[in-house]
């Protein structure tokens, strides 16, 4: 039986449609619009009352009147339908192909949704991801089934970096399967290629599913893009067994989006105009990451975000930060030095890390050596700082070395190149190297073992190649 | 029991849906905070609002799908928890589901909707000891019996609220929560029939007999927390920072090693890994009092983020009514909220989908007072009972202040009902400080009456010990800054050891790694003598620097690095913190140079 058909609209507002003498409508049903001149477009009842059902249209409402326009209601929630096949194809923000490929013969239709994971079934991300990028693995490392987000602005290289996490990140001595998921939101069609082009030479986009929602697309549309691309993902990971990274970029824009809907429906609004439940939208998509028990596959989540006027405590970021397990963050000074990646390692946090890193994942003394990186790196900044305030006269031998130090970091840890895949391993021992000069008593971050164990053989080689440190030793 | 049955009647019907809200008509009857069944599916729900014979509705779980028509019935009961054994290692949501059993109900690791599980097990059988015996007169909170709970807690069965009498029968031996253990005969004759479970609802804090003021500290093995910014027993704390900044792992902390015997931790629309953490974590960890997993004293409740906003806000009432439960045992109980602002946000979802007049920043104009009300269940206090036991309820509330920025109103009206505050800094935490407390700005409105409770303990160098440090710590802060105007050349040798002394606290004393086995916990033990080392240290070396000592020399001593390796000296070896004293003095008098009492600056 073909769902009742409504020519009742009543009023038309932004992406908003108001429906009247509706009878038993559910709320969050899916609904289809069909204008005049042939075309169909999609909604959502946002809002029921018993005979009037407000309508969110993915497409947005420009051609549609008040007369001709009909309305059905599906009886039924959006949603995906999915199979294997849909690795190696790319769709639109919708969920239509648009790759010129066949039809998906679904295997089963999933709600876009999905369900909030029962936190008692989680399991606890500890696999260590292999980046290649010793700013994330050294100092912030990646786990699988962790959210990760990289805050950056516009015109610094976000996009690079992402697509070198897709091409080189493995999880150590394993080969098992591996899926990237992909969802644009509002991004140019150039930076959309980027991604395609760069998926296709590395032969990554047969394990790739990809959904654009281009800039000149539907805003509206973007509501929903995320979250088709994130089903997929649960669908890949928990069904198929695959260790799955979502990347979803940019998240600014999808923000905007939700806006919008939120400014007409006349809600009372948060801070900067965003809704009062940005948080909760937001959590709804970001929690969808994670490990099950039990279960083998995994979804790690890559967000992007560019920070407007990069402020971080603009309340995308600030929410967003708020929910995932760290975040990368990128700093333009760096970027415009010609650092890459130019991450700012000291605001950058994984918070996932402790599972992931040490014995038997990386090696040992990972977790000390990162916190005395960071801690002589970030004393090597205030002493620069002090430097150009007050000459390099002003500062202590100790501070000279950390001085040193912090540029030393900056050139040869933090910089590296787009193709350049370092393993863990030369990592941590670049990361001594460049502890090596300090003086001893300095590195209180570091164990004794270890100190005997990985910094000494390298202090031996630096003092034969360098006579100056030993005066700061 | 008549006006129970009528209420049951009430039937209306759903008119409209708007997310977690849901408005009822024909509910004339029903009154506020009734639970009622929506929908075909039976969701959970909650009435906050009547307007004649509609009823607005929070509904706990999602409720897509829901049509207009669809009914809603009112249990006639405001939302409860069930009291008695077997809270304790449980797992719950925000409103009282065991998560283990909706994992099994539902057959999926996702939650699905319209699930009705009891929160206690209904077939498990508990060894019920009596305590009283028959003909004995007993009043409300009076111990029935006692049920061992776990390895750590002595589960007590009391007379439950407005029951008094003479005991009629009473049950030893093997029952479950719902079979009768004892009957009390009332005064006109009628017999109450009491079980070891009870229900409260969860917006009505317990009553008790006399509130005491909180006297003695809640000790947290947390140098910066016990030395600095103490809390008490039945204390309140928060502790607000911007993301990043280490709460959640304070929470963490303070949930292992705080030294209450019942602890409820409730992560409120945060995170499911960090619960999943605690969950995975805390059956493993051994408590540093009885050697017992730590699971074996906790009650964990998890609303996280994506769970429905509706029962987040629920999840917080949740767990200070177990916590109260508890505490009328007579226990001291601990509770950590993670995170305050979640619940607040969910206060401001629901009201702004009432259409309510927003306040400052959206939040409804009653989110100070809700705060307050919730914060004031905290406490000590002699419970209800003839025997006068004691128990005390202590409430560390994490609040997450957008942007980091305090004068927002969740952390405004937080400050002013909470007697401690440690602020958590973002610079600090880049800096890889952690416990990231910046001890400058944060207060504890406790130190006063503590300091004389340690003081007691530690022949009256507490107090001065922690003024000492504090007030080294205030006059770097002042020194930095000249040094950032004019140098470090313009400092006196004198000033130059007090940088180096507050760096020593700072970096030895304050600074205490989470993640080490031997780090994370420090007894007070040994906090104070680690803080008496550091202190002897830079007393002695004032005294030699003022004899003519070389202020390098001082520096170098190799004393100082076992200073910066204290904290990594077990609890059993405690004794090589006072040889380490004995030492610090004996190095420094070593380069004073002879004979050289005059001062040579």
């Amino acid at each position: 039986m073909l769902p009742k058909e409504y020519r009742t609209i009543t009023d038309l507002s932004g992406p908003l449609m108001v429906v009247e003498k509706t009878i038993d409508v559910r709320y969050d049903e899916l609904v289809e619009i069909s204008l005049s001149n042939g075309e169909k477009r999609r909604g959502r009842v946002l809002e029921i009352s018993t005979d009037r059902a407000l309508v969110q249209v993915f497409e947005g409402t420009t051609g549609i009147d008040l007369e001709s326009t009909k309305v059905r209601f599906m009886g039924k929630v959006l949603m995906i339908p999915v199979s294997k096949d849909i690795l190696g194809r790319i769709f639109n923000g919708r969920g239509e192909p648009i790759d010129d490929g066949p039809a998906i013969i679904p295997e089963k239709h999933l709600d876009i949704n999905g369900y909030p994971i029962n936190p008692y079934s989680r399991d606890y991300p500890s696999e260590f991801i292999q980046t290649g990028i010793s700013t994330i693995d050294g100092m912030n490392p990646i786990v699988r089934g962790q959210k990760l987000p990289i805050f950056s602005g516009s015109g610094m290289p976000h996009n690079k970096i992402a697509a070198q996490i897709a091409r080189q990140a493995t999880v150590l001595g394993t080969g098992e399967a591996f899926a990237v998921v992909f969802a644009a939101m509002g991004i140019t069609f150039e930076e959309a290629s980027f991604f395609m082009d760069d998926l296709r030479r590395t032969g990554a986009i047969d394990r790739a599913v990809m959904f654009l929602n281009l800039a000149d697309d539907p805003a509206i549309e973007r509501i929903t893009t995320p979250r088709l691309a994130l089903t997929c993902a649960e669908y890949l990971a928990f069904e198929l067994d695959m260790h799955v990274l979502v990347i979803l970029t940019d998240m600014t824009n999808y923000c905007e989006a939700l806006r919008e809907i939120s400014a007409a429906r006349k809600e009372v609004p948060g801070r900067r105009g965003y809704p009062g439940y940005l948080y909760t939208d937001l959590a709804t998509m970001y929690e969808r990451a994670g490990r099950l028990r039990g279960y083998t596959g995994s979804i790690t989540q890559l967000p992007i975000l560019t920070m407007p006027e990069d402020d971080i405590t603009h309340p995308i970021p600030d929410l967003t930060g708020y929910i995932t397990e760290g975040q990368i963050i990128l700093n333009r000074g760096l970027h415009r030095r010609g650092i890459y990646p130019p991450v700012d390692v000291l605001p950058s946090l994984s918070r996932l890390k402790d599972k992931g890193i040490g014995k038997g994942k990386t090696r040992e003394d990972h977790a000390d050596l990162l916190n005395q990186l960071f801690a002589a790196y970030a004393r090597g900044k205030e002493a620069k700082e002090l430097a150009t305030i007050l000459g390099e006269g002003a500062l202590t031998e100790n501070d000279k070395a950390f001085a040193d130090f912090a540029d030393k970091f900056e050139d040869k840890y933090v910089r590296q190149g787009e193709y350049e895949d370092r393993s863990i391993l030369e990592t941590l021992e670049l990361g001594w190297e460049l502890l090596a000069p300090l003086p001893l008593t300095e590195l209180k971050r570091v164990r004794d073992e270890y100190i005997e164990k990985y910094l000494k053989p390298k202090r031996q080689d630096s003092q034969s190649q360098d006579e100056r440190v030993i005066e700061v030793g | 029991m008549g006006e129970e049955a009528r209420k049951q009647q009430i039937k209306g019907s759903i008119s409209r849906i708007s997310g977690p809200l849901v408005v009822a008509s024909g509910m004339a009857g029903a009154s506020m905070y009734d639970v009622v069944r929506v929908g075909d599916l039976g969701l959970v729900g909650e009435i906050i609002e009547l307007k004649g014979d509609n009823a607005f509705i929070q509904v706990y779980e999602e409720t897509s799908g829901l049509k207009p028509k669809e009914p809603v019935i009112s249990t006639g009961a405001p939302l409860s928890v069930e009291l008695g054994p077997g809270l304790i290692e449980q797992f719950f949501d925000g409103v009282q589901r065991p998560l283990k059993i909706i994992e099994s109900e539902a057959q999926s690791p996702y939650i699905t909707r319209g699930i009705d599980v009891p929160a206690l097990d209904r077939r498990k059988q508990w060894e019920f000891i009596p305590k009283v015996q028959v003909g004995e007169l007993v009043s409300s909170g009076d111990v029935l019996g006692v049920v061992q709970e776990t390895v750590l807690v002595e589960h007590r069965i009391m007379v439950p609220i407005g029951i008094e009498g003479r005991v009629k029968s009473i049950k030893e031996g093997k029952n479950t929560v719902e079979e009768v253990i004892a009957e009390v005969e009332g005064k006109e004759g009628n017999v109450y029939k009491i079980t070891m479970m009870q229900r409260w609802p969860v917006r009505f804090p317990k009553p008790v007999a006399k509130r005491l003021n909180p006297e003695v500290p809640l000790l947290t093995g947390q140098r910066v927390l016990d030395m600095f910014f103490p809390v008490s027993r039945g204390g309140t704390a928060c502790v607000p920072g911007p993301f990043g900044s280490g709460k959640t792992v304070i929470q963490h902390q303070l949930a292992k090693w705080a030294d209450a015997e019942i602890v409820v931790y409730v992560g409120c629309g945060e995170r499911g890994n960090e619960m999943t953490d605690v969950l995975l974590e805390f059956p493993q960890l051994p408590d540093p009092r009885s050697g017992q997993p730590l699971m074996k004293r906790t009650v964990l409740i998890a609303n996280t983020s994506n769970m429905p906003v509706a029962a987040r806000e629920a999840s917080v009432y949740t767990a200070i009514t177990i916590a109260e439960y508890y505490r009328d045992m007579g226990y001291s109980v601990a509770l950590m909220a993670d995170s305050t602002s979640r619940w607040a946000e969910a206060l401001r979802e629901i009201s702004g989908r009432l259409e309510e007049m927003p306040g400052e920043e959206g939040y409804p104009a009653y989110l100070g007072t809700r705060l307050a009300s919730f914060y004031e269940r905290a406490g000590r206090c002699v419970c209800l009972g003839e025997d006068g036991r004691e128990g005390a309820i202590s409430v560390i509330g994490a609040v997450s202040p957008p942007g980091g920025d305090l004068s927002e109103p969740v952390s405004q009206n937080t400050l002013r009902v909470t007697k401690v505050f440690w602020g958590l800094d973002a610079s600090l935490a880049y800096q890889r400080h952690f416990p990231a407390i910046n001890w400058l700005n944060s207060y504890s409105l406790y130190t006063d009456v503590l300091g004389e409770y340690w003081d007691e303990r530690y022949d009256g160098e507490w107090s001065s010990q922690r003024t000492e440090a504090m007030s080294l710590l205030e006059e770097e802060a002042q020194l930095l800054e000249i040094v950032r105007l004019v140098g470090i050349d313009a400092l006196s040798r004198e000033e130059r050891l007090i940088l180096e002394t507050a760096k020593s606290i700072r970096e030895d004393f304050l600074h205490q790694n989470a993640f080490h086995e031997i780090d994370t916990y420090a007894s007070m033990d040994k906090q104070f003598k680690m803080l008496r080392n550091i202190l002897t240290f830079h007393r002695t070396a004032m005294d030699a620097l003022k004899r003519g000592a070389d202020i390098k020399k001082l520096f170098e001593l190799p004393v100082r690095e076992e200073i910066a390796r204290m904290r990594y000296i077990a609890e059993e070896n405690l004794e090589s913190l006072d040889q380490l004293e004995t030492e610090i003095r004996s190095q420094i008098n070593k380069i004073i140079p002879t004979g050289g009492d005059n001062y040579a600056a």
